[in-house]
C-alpha cells in the first residue's frame, strides 16, 4: 500500500511538469507556432529558478520565508522563460524563419549554456545545482502516516498547487476570453483573423510568451520532481510533452489525462524493481532499460492509433505573411 | 559582365556567403562569450579554438576522423530535409548502425566492410520506423524520431550488455560497461588506414573521411541526376502537386527516411570501426547524431558542401578540446547552436545580401532560385504538413 502511495504521489510530482510544458504548447500551437524549443525553455527556467533558489538559501532569508521565496522562484522560472521562447518568437514570426530548426537551436544551447553558467558560478566541474531542504511542503513523511497523506505528502512542493491554479486558467483564457478566441483563430486561419483587425503577429507573440512562461515552470516543477538537483537537463520532458500535446488533441483536459497517463509509465518504470506483480527479467542484465523504453513505446503506440483523429491548428507552423493575403 | 554577375548571385553561392556570414556571426558570439567568461584567459582560448585543428599533423588527423561521421549525418539530415523530413533521429539511427557494426566485428567477427553493411542496415530500420509512420499514419517525423532517438539508445543499452562476448570485460579489459577495443577482438574489423596513420603520425587516421566524401557526391547525383531523386525533391517542394504529378508520395517518404537513416547508421559504423573508440553503455543520447543538424544546414542541404560544413564543425570541436581545462567544450555547442539560429533564417540573410545587387542587375532574388535547398519558400516542412493527410496513393 505504501509503495502504491508513493507510486501515485510520484506520478502527481512528474506529471506536473508534463501538464504545464504541454499546455505551454498548446498556446503556441494554437496560435499557430510549432515551438519545439520547449525542452530548451525548461531547462533555462529551471536554471534560472534554481539559481535564484541558491542564492536565496545562501542569503539566508529563503529559510525563514521558504514558500514565499519559491513562489519568487516560480515567477523567475516563467520570466525568464518568457524571455527566452522571444527568441523564437522573433525568429519564427518577425524573420519567418523556419520554426522548427530556430527550436532546435535553442534546444542545443540552453543544456550547453546551462552547464557554463553553472560551471561560472559554482566553479569548475560543479554541474549540480543542489536544490534547498527547506522546498517541501509538509513534515517528511514516516512510517505511520495513512495512505492519502503519503498520497499527497510524500513530495509535496508549491509547483503543484501553482499547476492546478494555471490549468484552470488555462480553459478559462483559451476558451472563455476575446484573447483565447484571437489566438485560436490565429492559428487555423490567420489571414480571416488578419483580415477582421486582429493583429495576427502581436497574438503570436503572445501564445509563444504564454508557452514560455508555462515551460519556464515546468522546468523548475520537473527539476524538484527529479529530486536530485539542477543537472542541466530535463531528461526528454519537454519532447514528451509534445507528445502529450498532441496525444491530447490540443485540449486542455485531455491533455491533463495524457500528461498523468505518461507519467504513470515514467514512474512505474522507476519503481518496477519494488512492484510484486510486474515482470522483473531476472538473469537480463541492465534490464531497467526495458522500463525506461517503456513511455516513449507507449508515447508511439498512442500516436499511431489517435494522429489519424487528431486535430492540428490548420496554420501551425506557417510563418504569417502579410503579402501572401 | 552581367553574366559574371548571374554566377556570382546564384543560390549556391549566395548560400555560402550567408553561411558563412552564420558561422562569423556564431564565432564572434563565442569570442565575446569567453571573454566574459573569464577575460584573461579569453585570447588564449580563441587562439586554441580557432587554430588547433592546423596545430599539428594529429590534430589535423583527428580533425578528418571526426569530419567521417558528422559529414554522414549531416548528410542524412540533409537528404531528409530535401525530401521536406526533419530527420531529428539521426541520434537513435547513428547508434543502431555502431550497435550492428560493433555485433559483426566483435562477435561475429567478420571484416570492417560488412560491419559497414550492417551499420547502414541498421540505421536504414530505424529510419523506416518515423518514414511509415509518417507516411501511414500521419504522425509529425519530428516527435517519432525522437521517440525513436530514447529507444533506439536504450534497446541498444539492452542488446549490447546482454551479448557478454562483446564487452570489454569478455577480452580481458576491466570495465563491462563497454565495448570490446576492436583491436584486442578482430583486428580485420578496424577500417583500414592504407599508410596514411604514418602520414599524419596518428592512429586516429583512417580512410572513412574519404568513404564518407564518395558518398557525399554519390547522394549529389542520386538528387541532381536521377528521376528519383527528383521524384524526392518534388515532394519536398510541394507535395500535394507531386501527388498530383503522379508521383507515389508515400513510398518516397518512406524510402527517404529509409535513406537518411541508413546514412546515419553508416556514420555510426565510421566512428566505432575506427578503432579508436568503444561504445559506452550511458543514458544519454550520443551527440553526433545532432551535429549532423548545423552540418547539413550550413550546407543547405547540399551534399558536396556537407562536405566542407563537416569539416569545419569537427575542425571547431577540435578547438573546443583545445580549450579545455579553461573553458568547457560546451562553449562550442553554444557557438553551434549561434549557427544553427542563424542559418535558420538564412533565407532572408540571402535576400538582404543580394537585394542592393540585384536592384542594379535586375535579376532574381534567392527567394525565386528554385533550388536552395529549402522546399517551398524558407519552411522546411511542407506546406501541406499541418493538413498532415498525405493523400494519394
Amino acid at each position: 500500500m505504501n509503495i502504491l502511495g508513493d507510486l501515485i504521489n510520484s506520478m502527481i510530482m512528474f506529471g506536473v511538469p508534463l501538464l504545464l510544458v504541454a499546455l505551454g504548447g498548446m498556446f503556441t500551437e494554437r496560435g499557430g507556432v510549432i515551438n519545439i524549443a520547449l525542452e530548451g525553455v525548461m531547462i533555462i527556467g529551471g536554471l534560472a529558478a534554481c539559481l535564484f533558489l541558491r542564492a536565496a538559501d545562501l542569503g539566508g532569508w529563503g529559510q525563514s520565508a521558504p514558500q514565499l521565496a519559491m513562489l519568487l522562484a516560480i515567477l523567475v522560472a516563467g520570466a525568464v522563460g518568457i524571455l527566452f521562447s522571444l527568441l523564437l518568437a522573433f525568429a519564427a514570426i518577425n524573420l519567418k524563419a523556419d520554426q522548427v530548426i530556430g527550436g532546435t537551436a535553442l534546444n542545443i544551447f540552453a543544456p550547453a549554456f546551462a552547464i557554463i553558467l553553472t560551471w561560472a558560478i559554482q566553479g569548475q566541474g560543479q554541474t549540480t545545482i543542489n536544490l534547498p531542504k527547506w522546498l517541501r511542503i509538509g513534515r517528511v513523511v514516516t512510517e505511520n502516516d495513512g495512505f492519502l497523506y503519503r498520497v499527497l505528502f510524500k513530495n509535496f512542493y508549491l509547483t503543484t498547487i501553482v499547476a492546478v491554479v494555471l490549468f484552470i486558467l488555462a480553459i478559462v483564457v483559451l476558451y472563455k476570453t476575446r484573447f483565447g478566441l484571437r489566438l485560436r483563430s490565429c492559428g487555423e486561419h490567420p489571414s480571416a483573423a488578419d483580415s477582421v483587425g486582429i493583429n495576427v503577429y502581436k497574438m503570436r507573440y503572445a501564445g509563444t510568451a504564454i508557452s514560455g512562461f508555462l515551460a519556464g515552470i515546468g522546468g523548475l516543477a520537473f527539476t524538484v520532481a527529479a529530486g536530485s538537483g539542477f543537472v542541466a537537463t530535463v531528461a526528454g520532458y519537454g519532447f514528451l510533452a509534445l507528445a502529450v500535446m498532441i496525444f491530447g488533441n490540443w485540449k486542455p483536459l485531455n491533455i491533463l489525462g495524457a500528461a498523468l497517463f505518461f507519467s504513470l509509465f515514467k514512474v512505474v518504470g522507476s519503481y518496477a524493481s519494488s512492484i510484486a506483480f510486474l515482470p522483473h527479467f531476472t538473469g537480463v542484465s541492465n534490464s531497467q532499460y526495458i522500463y525506461q523504453m517503456l513511455p516513449y513505446v507507449v508515447t508511439m503506440v498512442v500516436l499511431v492509433f489517435t494522429s489519424k483523429k487528431s486535430r492540428a491548428p490548420k496554420s501551425e507552423g506557417i510563418p504569417y505573411d502579410k503579402g501572401q493575403r | 559582365m552581367s553574366r559574371f554577375r548571374e554566377k556570382i548571385l546564384g543560390a549556391g553561392p549566395l548560400s555560402i556567403v550567408s553561411s558563412l556570414i552564420s558561422i562569423v556571426i556564431g564565432l564572434l558570439f563565442g569570442c565575446a562569450l569567453l571573454f566574459i567568461l573569464k577575460p584573461a584567459a579569453a585570447p588564449h582560448g580563441i587562439v586554441s579554438m580557432l587554430t588547433a585543428g592546423f596545430s599539428a599533423p594529429e590534430k589535423f588527423a583527428k580533425v578528418l576522423y571526426q569530419a567521417a561521421p558528422l559529414i554522414m549525418t549531416g548528410l542524412s539530415v540533409g537528404f531528409a530535409f530535401k525530401t521536406g523530413l526533419f530527420n531529428i533521429g539521426a541520434s537513435g539511427q547513428y547508434t543502431v548502425g555502431a550497435c550492428l557494426a560493433l555485433i559483426c566485428g566483435i562477435v561475429l567477427k567478420m571484416p570492417w566492410w560488412a560491419g559497414l553493411i550492417a551499420s547502414m542496415i541498421g540505421g536504414a530500420v530505424w529510419g523506416a520506423f518515423p518514414g511509415v509512420l509518417k507516411a501511414y499514419f500521419n504522425v509529425n517525423e519530428v516527435i517519432t524520431s525522437i521517440m525513436f532517438n530514447w529507444i533506439g539508445l536504450f534497446a541498444v543499452n539492452l542488446v549490447l550488455s546482454n551479448i557478454p562476448s562483446v564487452l570489454a570485460n569478455y577480452y580481458g579489459a576491466a570495465n563491462a560497461d563497454r565495448t570490446a577495443a576492436l583491436a584486442a577482438a578482430n583486428k580485420s574489423a578496424i577500417i583500414p588506414n592504407l599508410g596514411l596513420d604514418k602520414v599524419l603520425n596518428s592512429n586516429y587516421m583512417n580512410i572513412s573521411v574519404f568513404l564518407a566524401a564518395i558518398l557525399a557526391i554519390v547522394m549529389y547525383i542520386i538528387l541532381n541526376k536521377t528521376v528519383f531523386g527528383y521524384e524526392l525533391k518534388a515532394c519536398g517542394h510541394n507535395r500535394n502537386a507531386s501527388i498530383y504529378a503522379g508521383i507515389n508520395a508515400r513510398r518516397n517518404i518512406v524510402l527517404s527516411m529509409i535513406i537518411s537513416g541508413a546514412l546515419s547508421g553508416i556514420a555510426g559504423g565510421l566512428y566505432y570501426l575506427a578503432g579508436t573508440g568503444q561504445y559506452t553503455i550511458d543514458k544519454n543520447l550520443l551527440q553526433m547524431g545532432f551535429n549532423g543538424i548545423p552540418v547539413a544546414l550550413l550546407a543547405t542541404s547540399n551534399p558536396v558542401g556537407t562536405i566542407f560544413t563537416g569539416m569545419f564543425i569537427s575542425y571547431i570541436q577540435v578547438g573546443g578540446d583545445a580549450m579545455q581545462p579553461e573553458f568547457a567544450v560546451e562553449n562550442i555547442t553554444v557557438i553551434v547552436s549561434v549557427i544553427i539560429y542563424l542559418s535558420a533564417f538564412a533565407l532572408l540573410m540571402r535576400n538582404v545580401i543580394s537585394r542592393p545587387l540585384l536592384r542594379r542587375s535586375g535579376l532574381k532574388t534567392a527567394e525565386e532560385h528554385e533550388d536552395d535547398g529549402r522546399p517551398s519558400g524558407g519552411g522546411l516542412l511542407p506546406k501541406s504538413d499541418s493538413e498532415g493527410e498525405v493523400t494519394g496513393q
